[in-house]
């Protein structure tokens, strides 16, 4: 059944999405729809709402208004899809948030073993193969304090793998990294998008997102302002913030 | 290629006479300072000495040890104190065997302790040698119990297990006994005292109210309001009542309120007292750690699918309580030495057995400060050991190096 859906129905709907953080509006009204394997890149000024909006999506922040559709599963005050929601979907933070007081491994093991009810056998075997998948096997049995950031992150990428989900979403992924440990980072996200992942990833690495991203869109005070191909944003944006904001971060 | 010549190491500190010289005599009045103060510590070492060993009498002490230990319970039953006992040596050993580090500090000080008390040069007829050999058991079985927990096929819940059984067991049913019993006669708790009460209340306090702390805690930051509101309510009042009026209305209002033959016994009225006490302030120094965790630990472990208890009991919890270690070590202190306000209850906890043993007769009644060093001192070993044992919990925890 869900082979059918991949091909009419996109796996994330998101119509007409309202948030206000008290009184201040933080989105006026978003929306998107994403296909299975798609990749989406989210961009825009500090402020405009983007961060704000993937944490809709696995609802880190609750939606006051509009709809979100994950996979056929519409989130709304129901705990058990929400929970449902949560298992389909991984997400990268732009300040890691591995949990300190475990190795890498439990980091990653954790939530197969307590939510998937995996064996700790089982978890162990596939959190050292998504070790393996992201260049760290060594670190296993490390604790997050003594990794590198773009160690951490990669780990993190690793534990959000690990639940198998059919979406990731990545906030910021690279914004609190060291300037030389940004591609390290870069390079595993590549490799996932490459493999047929659908991502949502905010971003400020226009490289990454005129290499892998299906879709690009730009958001400012609360709102998709313009999107497109990474060859329509680039290389003929129609508005005039667009335009603004993409030489500012293209100038360097 | 430029060679860099390598440079002589800087002389190291001086060592003997000459860090004395440098330290203590390097100005005339630095010595004359040193002088003085030298002999001020050597005339105080000498009185301090020549009053134990001379000056000082000690018979309140010496002529019933047990007292101190025990209180009044009867001495024919004094084996089922000495069981209990060997049951907690063995444990610990075990836990040593187990958790290593963790209780290692703690076992070693038991079986210091217990060696030093049995070879104690006391003569008193009520230290016989059957007590002694007793008491010497417990370091051997501290060891036994190391080698048997280092064995691969015991593991922490077992061990876990035995001590809920032993800590149940002792105070519910070895110690008190039964009606009509013959093997285990009863013995009522107004007999029960001395450093065998202290240490009841002190352990049952802390053990008790720690897990109702933490539930109070977590009540006090849960949106449910009147989970919320009961936990405020809890801490707050308990919070702004002295300690002593908590125990008097444990007491006696307890007493008043419920029909006599519902009549809880006073020890664990006392206990009860402590133990709400205690939670409240247990709550406050959790509710610190929980606020120290950043929000993106929890927002990660929602993200990964985590259900709220889970998230709570593997992600909040075990990095908040280790943040507290030392806070929650120091109340437990307090709350050590606070047991001794239960001397105004009528219960003779150490202190209580103290002052008894003072009234005793007129020869007594001159000789406080013997006896008050004696219980000072006693207090002092449990309780510098417990900041020493955080010390070494907190190093093996690796707090502050995240």
């Amino acid at each position: 059944m869900s082979e059918q859906n991949k091909d009419d129905k996109p796996i994330i709907i998101a119509r007409d999405v309202h948030k206000w953080f008290d009184n201040f509006q933080a989105l006026k009204g978003v929306s998107m729809e994403v296909q299975s394997g798609e990749v989406v890149v989210i961009f825009g000024p500090s402020g405009s709402g983007k961060s704000t909006f993937i944490r809709t999506l696995n609802r880190l922040e609750e939606h006051q208004r509009g709809t979100i559709i994950i996979d056929g599963i519409e989130l709304s005050h129901d705990v058990r899809n929400i929970e449902r929601v949560r298992r389909e979907i991984g997400m990268v933070f732009q300040q890691f948030n591995l949990f300190p007081h475990l190795t890498v491994l439990q980091n990653i093991t954790l939530a197969p073993i307590w939510v998937r009810k995996w064996s700790k056998e089982k978890a162990e075997e596939i959190a050292m193969q998504l070790l393996e998948r992201v260049g760290i096997p060594e670190q296993a049995n490390k604790f997050p304090g003594q990794l590198s950031g773009g160690q951490q992150q990669r780990v993190a990428i690793a534990r959000a793998l690990a639940m198998q989900p059919k979406i990731m979403l990545f906030d910021e992924p690279t914004s609190a990294l060291d300037p030389e440990m940004i591609k390290e980072v870069l390079d595993v996200m590549v490799e996932l998008a490459k493999s047929g992942m659908t991502m949502v990833v905010v971003t400020h690495e226009m490289g990454f997102a005129r290499a892998v991203a299906h879709r690009m869109y730009f958001f400012d005070v609360g709102m998709i302002v313009e999107s497109g191909t990474p060859d329509q944003i680039f290389k003929n944006p129609q508005g005039d913030r667009t335009k603004l904001f993409l030489s500012q971060i293209l100038e360097h | 290629m430029t060679v860099i010549p390598q440079e002589s190491a800087p002389p190291s500190p001086p060592g003997g006479l000459e860090w004395i010289r440098k330290n203590l005599f390097s100005t005339w009045y630095n010595s004359l300072l040193t002088i003085a103060g030298g002999t001020l510590v050597y005339f105080t070492l000498i009185n301090i000495i020549t009053w134990i060993f001379k000056t000082a009498d000690w018979r309140p002490i010496t002529v019933a040890p047990l007292l101190y230990l025990i209180g009044q319970y009867p001495r024919e039953e004094l084996w089922r104190v000495g069981i209990s006992m060997l049951m907690i040596s063995f444990l610990v050993g075990m836990s040593w065997g187990v958790w290593k580090r963790y209780v290692r500090s703690f076992a070693i000080f038991l079986g210091i302790l217990f060696t030093v008390l049995a070879v104690f040069p006391l003569e008193t007829p009520t230290i016989t040698l059957p007590i002694r050999i007793f008491v010497l058991i417990n370091p051997f079985l501290i060891y036994f119990g190391y080698r048997i927990g280092r064995t691969k096929r015991v593991l922490g819940r077992h061990v876990a297990t035995l001590w809920l059984v032993a800590l149940l067991l002792i105070p519910l049913v070895i110690l008190p006994g039964f009606d009509n019993s013959s093997l285990l006669p009863k013995v009522p708790t107004t007999v029960w005292g001395g450093l065998m009460i202290t240490l009841l209340l002190s352990v049952g306090g802390i053990v008790l109210s720690f897990p109702f702390g933490i539930l109070l805690a977590l009540g006090r930051r849960s949106s449910l309001p009147m989970v919320k509101l009961f936990s405020i309510f809890f801490i707050e009042t308990v919070r702004a009542v002295p300690l002593v009026t908590i125990l008097f209305m444990f007491s006696v209002l307890l007493a008043l309120f419920l029909p006599t033959e519902a009549r809880i016994d006073r020890v664990i009225r006392a206990l009860m007292g402590i133990v709400f006490f205690s939670a409240a302030y247990t709550a406050e120094n959790v509710r610190g750690g929980l606020q120290a965790i950043p929000p993106g630990q929890v927002e990660a472990a929602k993200a990964v699918g985590l259900k709220n208890f889970h998230t709570t009991v593997l992600i909040v919890l075990p990095q908040a309580l280790r943040l507290v270690i030392p806070n929650i070590v120091g109340q437990f202190i307090s709350l050590f030495k606070d047991t001794t306000l239960v001397y105004i209850v009528g219960i003779n906890d150490l202190l209580g057995i103290g002052n008894a043993v003072l009234n005793l007769n007129s020869e007594f009644v001159r000789l406080q400060m013997e006896v008050y060093l004696f219980i000072a001192i006693i207090f002092w070993i449990f309780s510098y050991f417990m900041s020493y044992a955080s010390l070494q919990l907190e190093k093996a925890l690796g707090v502050g190096e995240r």
